[in-house]
């Protein structure tokens, strides 16, 4: 009864927001053709990069809850898409065959895979956290860019690991191993993130972190990002809210990872080089930092203008128009299109006291 | 009843003897001073006991607890609870909410319970708001509360950090340089609401200030500070006759 | 073990390290650092050993010209520099293509005269990058000169990545290509075989000239005045302005000597390997290169040269064992040291004043 009870709070506290993405849910069902009442827009390509802008959300809002929410420099959120996406590929295409599977076991395998990815992932940023969460600044930023590219060699170095267990006598263990296929990339993943799966992850996991940021343990992060001194003799544990912070991010980019496999269905670790942790921190700065509502918006607009690009015969010139772009973007606007700002639906109402 | 003892405290950087040798005891109620010449350590006295540096030796208890060397969190937990020389706020979040993260170690609901926004997390932030603006009220802050504190005039920083420290609901409270670049109308403002809080909350407070007569007007107990060394500790009129006191600030 | 307990377990062993007299420390490192040379020999022999010793020292001068720049803008400037490796890359191409000019028109001393050109012109390209792009940001949050900074690297790289065909008139001529192209062969090599080892004159020329610009660097921060403007700079530039020093000028003339010596780095990269495979080489020397400087404490000089030659050895001896382990090995020791240095082989790690 008491969860009905909530369910239905919550419902109501958010019922403009379900309003909206429901109705931006509709557009898209409409314009792609499964609602047969408007001419095909969207084909399959444009759904994947639409697909792409959502899981980019994720990685975007989840790399703000460090960078701009807890005010720590991480650089290297591309490693921990790694981990998710490897893991989750490794339940559904190597341990599991999801793809004879029937649809329900199908998509109970696909979604217990995406929270171990999400696990894994937040497992190893706890890990990295620990002895590193009291570097400073900049020197955080590199140890966590030097992660990510840890991470990407290992996966990298699969056949020789496996090779080395084979060695040693763990065959078994190898034979998994060596089924990731690391340098040549894991392939035949199955086609298990649809439109509306991605959609209603990426707006749960918004929300989630948008409830942790407006909630006491998301308080704090705010706080060490002000002033971690005076957060400390506030009775706030900076470390254990760093750490909790960052496993959290981690956590969403693994999911992120995940959701990314399965669309992609092709993965190598060349995907997730420094190269890409780059653009998350490119999609961070341009909506700008401490905004979910920045977050969103540069992830999209910045997904698709590239794609834009291309569709209107600037095929050549996109990667060189979209760098002018958002130097034009910084020097006109330093603190990104949003600042700190937000849409008024995702602030929580405070009830007026006074 | 002694709520805190400094018993042979040392603070060494290197070869730099920042504080050598403190004791004192500071009873419940209390308002005691520390004053002293530039660099003669009494912010690191405040930074060692709030723990943001660990003593080099020596023991400081807390209502019979030693808390040497407690990670600063954890002291401010037991009811030690400091403002800063330079500000320290917490300049783009609003007025309210600087004091909201003050209540952060006594809310009880879970991370999950946060997402999920049940009972227990609106039950707790409307309670944390009510309080908040109450204590707002106190200092006359309200009519600011959604503003950003990084917007408020100095004056109104340096009183928002108090309020935010004594949402902490302290047993001591220790002030480094409260009056710091205030007028002298201000100044007067200040040591009344000082007063003010004592009454009513029952505080015991420690400070550091430069302004005489904000000391000798306000403290019951004054002590005095050089090199590292404490040189005097009295009531304010033993302290203005002390020639070594007097040899410090004004040299031979 | 609780979370908390691991926490403080980890936190008490770093400072049972940071407790240990000094000579105590170096003979911990150099014992560890001995163990593995040790291992390596066993298994490789000493004169494998020796050589990839050589190997290293001629990469690591590589890294050591682009780091120092690296170091010297965030010393000034506290930015780092990503558009570094980019005007690296632009160093190495127009000394090609002046090279092909020179080689065919018989000029007597070709390298000389491409080293210095290719420094002059990528410095001058450098200054006007920081006029353009950096300058209006001096005082606006630092990340936004960051992302600024990336912005300039994703344009140079793509810019001049475009094909000559595809771009109208004027810009055609300036753009490389994507395609791969041969560096002309400036400096006959000759290979000298001492004892075993195969040494060529162009890597003792590499030497020598990283030699001979690092000591004129140090002479100019340590002996001149530009170079005592410079730390006055670094220090505090609010101060400066009040001195009468012109810390536009101050910064303009660090960033054209820092990125000339990347230009010159360039120049020597491009004849160890006879070839420059496309625009985008610059990427992963770059990172490289300021992986080093960080693990030497990033806006220290000495520490930039230490940390290069650190990094270029241990990338050699790792490379010779497995390729993924070469490329990964950088990564893993910057952790390592960051974990028991916050601030880097010979940076000084600050605590905030309360």
């Amino acid at each position: 009864m008491k969860i009905i009870k909530n369910i239905f709070n919550l419902i109501k506290g958010y019922y403009k927001f379900i309003l909206i993405t429901a109705l931006i849910y509709l557009l898209f069902q409409i314009f792609d053709g499964s609602i047969p009442i408007a001419p095909r827009l969207l084909t399959r390509y444009y759904m994947q990069i639409i697909m792409f802008a959502l899981i980019n959300i994720i990685m975007t809002v989840s790399l703000n809850l460090i960078n701009g929410f807890t005010g720590q420099f991480s650089i290297g959120h591309a490693g921990f898409m790694c981990i998710g996406a490897y893991t989750s590929a490794y339940f559904t295409t190597i341990l599991f065959k999801a793809a004879n599977m029937a649809y329900f076991p199908q998509l109970a395998l696909f979604i217990f895979s995406l929270i171990m990815g999400g696990l894994v992932a937040a497992f190893a940023g706890y890990l990295i956290g620990l002895p590193t969460l009291k570097l400073r600044g900049d020197y955080l930023a590199i140890v966590t860019l030097a992660f990510g590219e840890v991470i990407r060699s290992i996966v990298r170095s699969s056949d020789e690991i496996a090779a080395f267990l084979n060695q040693i006598g763990l065959v078994k263990f190898s034979e998994t191993i060596a089924k990731i296929s690391g340098p040549r990339g894991l392939s035949t993943i199955p086609n298990l993130s649809k439109f509306w799966l991605v959609y209603l992850i990426t707006i749960l996991s918004v929300i989630i972190m948008r409830n942790f940021i407006y909630s006491t343990h998301g308080r704090a992060c705010l706080s060490i990002r002000e002033n971690d001194v005076a957060a400390e003799t506030m009775g706030i544990d900076t470390t254990r809210y760093k750490i909790i912070a960052f496993s959290l991010s981690a956590f969403f980019a693994g999911v992120g990872g995940g959701l990314f496999a399965h669309v992609l269905r092709f993965i190598h670790p060349n995907n997730f080089s420094f190269i890409k942790s780059i653009d998350y921190l490119i999609f961070l700065y341009a909506g700008g930092m401490g905004s979910i509502t920045g977050s969103i918006l540069a992830a999209t607009g910045l997904t698709i203008l590239p794609e834009f690009l291309r569709m209107i015969n600037f095929q050549q010139w996109r990667m060189v128009i979209y760098p002018l772009l958002l130097i034009i973007l910084m020097l006109r606007k330093p603190s990104g299109i949003f600042g700190n700002r937000e849409f008024s639906f995702l602030i929580p109402k405070r009830k007026e006291v006074n | 009843m002694v709520l805190l003892e400094l018993k042979d405290m040392c603070c060494y950087f290197g070869g730099l003897k920042a504080v050598e040798k403190f004791n004192t005891k500071i009873k419940k109620g209390e308002l005691v001073g520390l004053i002293g010449p530039n660099g003669a350590g009494k912010t690191t006295v405040f930074n060692v006991i709030t723990g943001i540096y660990p003593p080099t030796s020596g023991e400081i208890f807390f209502q019979e607890e030693n808390i040497g060397g407690l990670p600063s969190h954890k002291i401010t937990q037991k009811g030690i609870v400091r403002t800063f020389q330079n500000i320290r706020i917490f300049p783009t979040l609003t007025v309210l909410e600087n004091i909201i993260i003050a209540y952060h170690f006594r809310t009880h609901y879970s991370i999950l319970s946060g997402i999920l926004r049940d009972d227990n997390y609106h039950q707790e932030e409307e309670e944390m708001s009510k309080k908040a603006m109450e204590l707002l009220h106190l200092f006359d802050l309200h009519t600011y509360h959604m503003n950003p504190a990084g917007s408020l005039p100095y004056g109104e920083q340096r009183k928002l950090e108090i309020a935010r420290a004594l949402a902490t609901e302290p047993n001591i409270i220790l002030l480094d340089e409260p009056a710091a670049g205030m007028n002298p109308y201000e100044t007067i403002k200040l040591m009344e609401l000082i007063k003010r809080i004592k009454e009513k909350f029952g505080l015991t407070i420690f400070l550091i200030e430069h302004h005489m007569q904000f000391v000798m007007g306000i403290c019951e107990r004054i002590m005095v500070m050089d090199f590292g060394m404490q040189i005097a500790e009295g009531t304010p009129q033993e302290i203005q006759k002390n020639p070594k006191v007097i040899r410090a600030y004004l040299g031979e | 073990m609780t979370k908390k307990q691991i926490s403080s377990s980890v936190n008490k062993k770093m400072l049972a390290y940071d407790k240990l007299p000094n000579w105590k420390k170096y003979a911990f490192i150099s014992a560890i650092t001995l163990f593995f040379l040790a291992l390596y020999i066993s298994f490789f022999g000493i004169q494998a050993f020796f050589q990839q010793l050589v190997n290293g020292i001629q990469l690591g001068s590589i890294y050591a010209l682009i780091a120092l720049g690296y170091t010297m803008i965030y010393g000034i400037i506290r930015l780092i520099n990503f558009a570094h490796g980019d005007l690296f890359m632009f160093g190495a191409y127009i000394s090609c293509f002046l090279g092909n000019y020179l080689m065919a028109h018989n000029f007597r001393y070709p390298f000389i005269v491409v080293l210095i050109f290719s420094m002059v012109v990528t410095a001058l390209l450098g200054m006007a990058i920081e006029k353009i792009a950096y300058k209006p940001l001096r005082f606006k949050p630092r990340l936004a000169a960051l992302i600024t900074a990336l912005g300039v690297s994703l344009f140079l790289e793509n810019f001049f990545a475009l094909s000559p065909q595809n771009v109208p008139f004027p810009l055609n001529k300036i753009v490389f290509g994507p395609k791969y192209i041969l560096f002309p062969a400036l400096i006959a090599e000759k290979t000298y075989n001492i004892g075993g080892i195969a040494i060529n004159n162009i890597k003792i020329l590499i030497v020598i000239i990283t030699i001979i610009l690092m000591i004129a660097l140090q002479y100019i921060v340590k002996k001149t005045m530009i170079g005592k403007a410079m730390r006055a700079v670094a220090f505090n530039k609010d101060a400066c302005l009040m001195m009468g020093i012109n810390i536009d000028k101050v910064i303009s003339i660090t960033f054209g000597i820092g990125i000339s010596l990347a230009a010159a780095s360039g120049t020597l990269y491009a004849l160890t390997y006879g070839q420059l495979q496309s625009p985008y080489l610059g990427i992963w020397p770059g990172l490289k290169a300021f992986i080093a400087a960080v693990l030497g404490g990033i806006g220290n000089i000495p520490g930039a040269m230490l940390g290069s030659y650190v990094m270029g050895v241990s990338e050699t001896f790792a490379t010779s064992i497995n390729s993924n382990f070469g490329y990964g090995i950088a990564f893993v020791i910057l952790i390592v040291v960051l974990v028991f240095k916050p601030a880097g082989l010979l940076g000084k790690f600050t605590k905030e004043k309360v």
